[in-house]
């Protein structure tokens, strides 16, 4: 066990795969010699060399089209897209080409590629390095997304991701990289991809949350503590597939749900999840489902960051709405 | 206008050529070693294209195809450039380059069912390096990157080759890959069938550049512009540039200046941009005719060969397109189960639909 940080431990994923599986390549720009803007891949190329880590020109869509073409060859490409806003120059490839090599070539081909991203608020930084683009992420068929919210999942999730067959957009935010700490394996190890967490166990409401906004529900839980709700919190961990039935199992015994999100509130991962639970367990629903998320605006300029983003107080007043109605 | 000194100079290029419209060797130094046998297989291979395809376009009249791009017009760039390839290396089609992947080793009614919109269309063979024809004009060209990439990683003595037409020279994605080629020196060869127009639109309203060659400037590998309709031309400019992939010098972008004479696809009507003059003049440099003349002065092909392979052609069109129609249907529950290697369990659920 060591003591790392969400970066460091995503760092760790790639260096033990880079270790244990020589198909295994880490490209993007500037994840080379300086180990990426964040850092997430130092020392990396200095362990495994030029060959295996490396940069690249600066042009989205060819990182993720070359991926694909590696992908053809029997790689197992690591790709980075410096920051969230940049995918949109890579969807061709990330979203279709990728997703839908399997399906295209009738098991012929597949992409079994990792797409590294870094998103999420919280940090001021300038714009469209930030935006929630899960919602067009969990639209494509063929693809998996996962959002780790601590260093033990994303570590677990990164190698998992990797020796995934299929293309994975895996996607790291930003305000966790460095928040806190905590004990890591040093070997490989692998969480399931598509399985939810349940972080906080409670009777009342079920608050579903992913990515910072998982740390956001668990103090909202704690303040709902004290005026007596007990508040069950899940992680989803991986956005597609979802795990409906870790959802529902909760709904059963809470009655109650509420879903957050960092993204803006039309057509995100939240309405998808609220779907299923109507499908799935309308029955055992004593409210509706309300949805937490930001307004329908473009991300906002960063002097307004912190009001626009979901944060604990608007928790609260969502599962009192529920809880009362 | 005078240049500026330090100005990018540029000169227009003059296109290679090897055989005349009159099936004389104009240029014997750029002449590909080829055999007697060699000579023959191509001008089958040609022959059985333009038979092949139109055949297809009546089949698409009778339904028994779906989309379907014309190639005739393209015999010598496509056929030509595949020949020019070893087995082992590995093709990334557009959209209107099935002969080459058919010519690399894809069973013909495979063609069809991917013209049907069947997936086994595209269950490509273990033994076959291609990929399937594709529809976004440009990706293709980023994956013959990435697998050139992978050729270059692996140490392996393989070229990548891909092909758009002349509208694809205006994508990002082109000009993307072009410079990865150049900065990682991958073996790789971009082909721009450049036949005029891209669907309407002619070449000059795509690029005020001199030619599509010219582009290879600014990636920084080596452009060159050939005759598209001198099959002779094409498979010495490709072997050149497999060569020097192989040898690990890089790139090569190949513009084959060519023509279709038939619409850009079922749909399209060329007397709405085309004029009768234009089509004549590209008729009187007809890849097919100009090379049989070529072979009858060196005694190596009659007209009844070219009857016979005619003939050869409708026959094995036939037997294919019986297969492809008797090829099992498809069902949604196996479309779902080929999304991924292990079916999630939303998709698993959605099966019951469908049962």
């Amino acid at each position: 066990m060591a003591q790392m940080n969400m970066k460091e431990a995503i760092r760790d994923a790639m260096r033990v795969e880079l270790k244990n599986d020589p198909n295994v390549y880490v490209f993007g720009e500037d994840v080379g010699k300086v180990g990426g803007v964040f850092r997430a891949t130092e020392g990396l190329q200095g362990e495994f060399g030029e060959d295996r880590v490396f940069d690249t020109p600066l042009a989205e869509s060819a990182i993720a089209g070359m991926a694909v073409g590696m992908g053809l060859q029997g790689f197992r490409p690591v790709a980075e897209i410096q920051f969230v806003g940049f995918i949109y120059e890579a969807m061709d490839q990330m979203f279709i080409q990728a997703a839908r090599m399997r399906y295209r070539s009738g098991g012929r081909y597949n992409s079994p590629i990792v797409f590294r991203t870094p998103f999420g608020g919280g940090v001021k930084a300038a714009e469209l390095h930030t935006d929630s683009l899960e919602g067009l992420a969990i639209q494509t068929p063929g693809i998996k997304v996962i959002v780790p919210s601590n260093p033990y999942d994303a570590k677990g999730l990164l190698v998992a991701a990797i020796r995934d067959n299929d293309p994975v957009f895996f996607m790291e935010h930003l305000n966790l990289y460095h928040a806190f700490r905590q004990d890591v394996p040093e070997e490989a190890y692998t969480i399931e991809i598509g399985k939810a967490n349940v972080v906080r166990e409670g009777s009342d409401v079920t608050i579903i949350a992913y990515g910072l906004m998982v740390h956001t529900a668990v103090k909202a839980a704690e303040e709902l503590e004290k005026s007596g709700v007990k508040a069950e919190v899940i992680d989803l961990r991986t956005l597609l597939p979802l795990d409906i039935e870790t959802i529902v199992t909760s709904i059963k015994k809470t009655n109650r749900a509420i879903v957050v999100q960092e993204a803006q509130k039309t057509s995100g991962a939240a309405a998808e999840i609220i779907a299923q639970i109507n499908e799935n367990a309308i029955l055992h629903l004593e409210a509706p489902v309300l949805r937490v998320a930001g307004p329908d605006t473009v991300y906002p300029f960063a002097q307004v960051e912190d009001a626009w983003l979901p944060n604990p107080a608007r928790i609260v007043k969502a599962v009192n709405q529920v809880m009362n109605f | 206008m005078s240049k500026l000194p330090y100005e990018v100079q540029t000169e227009p290029v003059t296109p290679l050529s090897v055989l005349s419209p009159e099936g004389e060797i104009v240029n014997e130094a750029m002449m590909p070693n080829l055999s007697d046998e060699q000579l023959k297989e191509i001008m089958y291979r040609m022959v059985f294209t333009r038979t092949w395809d139109e055949r297809a376009v009546n089949l698409g009249r009778q339904g028994r195809l779906g989309f379907y791009a014309p190639v005739s017009g393209q015999e010598a760039s496509m056929v030509g450039s595949e020949y020019a390839l070893n087995k082992d290396d590995f093709v990334c089609p557009g959209y209107r380059d099935m002969p080459q992947i058919v010519w690399h080793g894809l069973p013909l009614y495979q063609a069809f069912l991917y013209s049907r919109g069947h997936q086994h269309g595209g269950q490509i063979p273990a033994d076959v390096h291609v990929l399937m024809p594709q529809i976004i004009i440009g990706a293709q060209i980023l994956h013959a990157t990435g697998v050139a990439m992978a050729f270059k990683k692996k140490g392996e003595k393989r070229v990548a080759i891909t092909y758009t037409g002349d509208g694809g020279s205006s994508e990002g994605d082109f000009y993307e890959g072009m410079n990865f080629a150049g900065v990682f020196k991958l073996p790789v060869i971009y082909v721009v069938q450049n036949n005029g127009y891209a669907i309407t639109t002619p070449y000059s309203k795509q690029t005020g550049a001199l030619s599509v060659a010219h582009k290879a400037v600014a990636a920084g590998i080596r452009g060159i512009q050939i005759d598209g309709m001198d099959v002779l031309a094409v498979i010495k400019a490709v072997q050149e540039a497999a060569e020097r992939g192989r040898n690990g010098e890089g790139a090569t972008l190949i513009e084959m200046l060519t023509y279709r004479f038939r619409p850009h696809s079922m749909a399209d009507d060329t007397s709405k941009y085309r004029t009768k003059d234009e089509e004549a003049e590209w008729v009187l440099k007809d890849p097919i005719t100009r090379f049989a003349k070529f072979l009858e002065k060196k005694g190596l092909w009659t007209e009844e060969d070219t009857a016979r392979v005619k003939e050869e052609a409708k026959a094995t069109v036939n037997e294919h397109i019986k297969k492809a129609e008797q090829t099992e249907k498809m069902t949604v529950n196996g479309l779902i189960d080929s999304m991924f290697e292990h079916t999630p369990a939303h998709l698993e659920a959605q099966k019951a639909d469908f049962q």
